[in-house]
């Protein structure tokens, strides 16, 4: 697992709560790990903080699953 | 009860008279604060009068770039910002026929538009911290209505359908979201009434008085305190009767 996926999963366990093994790539933060609309906003707003990164709408409405997010931020990350 | 040491608030529109009851209140309560108004030296005034724990923050809300600054100003000044109070307000009165479209837009953009981005601004914060306050201060106006004063009905009514809203979205997260609706305050504009005026108007409050703002400032500091944390999406008005909703 690369170290961007790393950082994703530990933030998207801290943030849902959910066990580890069940953050994986093709997991959806709304289907598969209980996340409602809201969590996926902090979900942007925590991979922003955590990569030094501006996520805008249209790219967060892309992001649904662990591994949209891993993908976007290894394009994207300064940090 | 209604603690408030080691919180931060701001509120908005404080160099008037209700404003500057709310920040005295909020202060009094054991709160740091952030004062903004348009008006420099009005703050500067009440800062001097309050002492310790208080920072000015002058922004003119009808300039949009100024709204957005305001937030990141207080959250600088203060480290965080727990209760936001969006207080500022103005009017135009108009009878319908002869409002134009700037009296309208200009009433909305401060009293309403102000409020959902300042709302916005500080909601980040509070969301990554689990707790917050939004309070807004509407009217009695905004459920009654008033003749002259469509544009300030509207922004006071959307105030509070805009409150519930959030407070529905955000309510698992520790956040709360309320308005208070003052009813007749004594501000200069009932100093000008005369007595035959003042006891029209005083016969259709139950109570027999007209408001003062420290009416008004107490609601919000309960609003403020952890105690009111199952308090959310509500109006809670402060009118002496003068409607009951």
């Amino acid at each position: 697992m690369s170290d961007v996926a790393d950082r994703v999963k530990k933030i998207v366990v801290e943030h849902l709560g959910v066990e580890p093994d069940k953050v994986v790539d093709n997991a959806n933060f709304i289907d598969d790990l209980g996340a409602d609309s809201l969590d996926t906003v902090e979900l942007v707003m925590a991979f922003e903080e955590e990569f030094g990164v501006e996520i805008p709408d249209d790219a967060a409405e892309t992001i649904v699953t662990v591994g949209d997010a891993v993908r976007f931020l290894e394009k994207n990350k300064k940090s | 009860m209604f603690e408030l040491s080691g919180k931060t608030a701001l509120v908005t529109g404080a160099t008037g008279g209700l404003g500057q009851a709310i920040a005295r209140t909020l202060h009094a309560q054991g709160a740091s604060i952030a004062i903004s108004g348009t008006r420099a030296e009005v703050l500067q005034r009440l800062a001097e009068e309050l002492g310790e724990r208080v920072h000015c923050l002058p922004c003119d809300l009808s300039k949009p770039e100024e709204v957005q600054a305001l937030v990141p100003a207080a959250e600088a000044a203060l480290g965080s910002l727990d209760i936001l109070v969006n207080n500022a307000g103005v009017t135009r009165d108009r009878l319908f026929l002869r409002m134009k479209d700037d009296d309208w837009q200009s009433v909305l953009d401060i009293n309403l538009t102000a409020g959902f981005r300042l709302a916005r601004a500080a909601l980040k914060g509070m969301m990554k911290r689990r707790v917050g306050r939004i309070i807004s201060i509407t009217s009695v106006i905004g459920t009654t209505g008033n003749a002259g004063q469509g544009n300030y009905a509207a922004s006071k009514a959307g105030l509070a359908a805009m409150s519930k809203s959030l407070a529905a979205e955000v309510g698992s997260r520790g956040i709360t979201v309320n308005c208070v609706a003052p009813g007749f305050i004594v501000s200069p504009m009932t100093d000008a009434l005369n007595d035959a005026q003042k006891e029209r108007v005083l016969t259709s409050i139950p109570a027999g008085r007209f408001g003062a703002g420290g009416d008004v400032a107490a609601c919000v500091a309960f609003l403020a305190s952890d105690e009111a944390s199952y308090v959310t999406g509500q109006t809670l008005h402060v009118n002496g009767g003068m409607a009951m909703i």
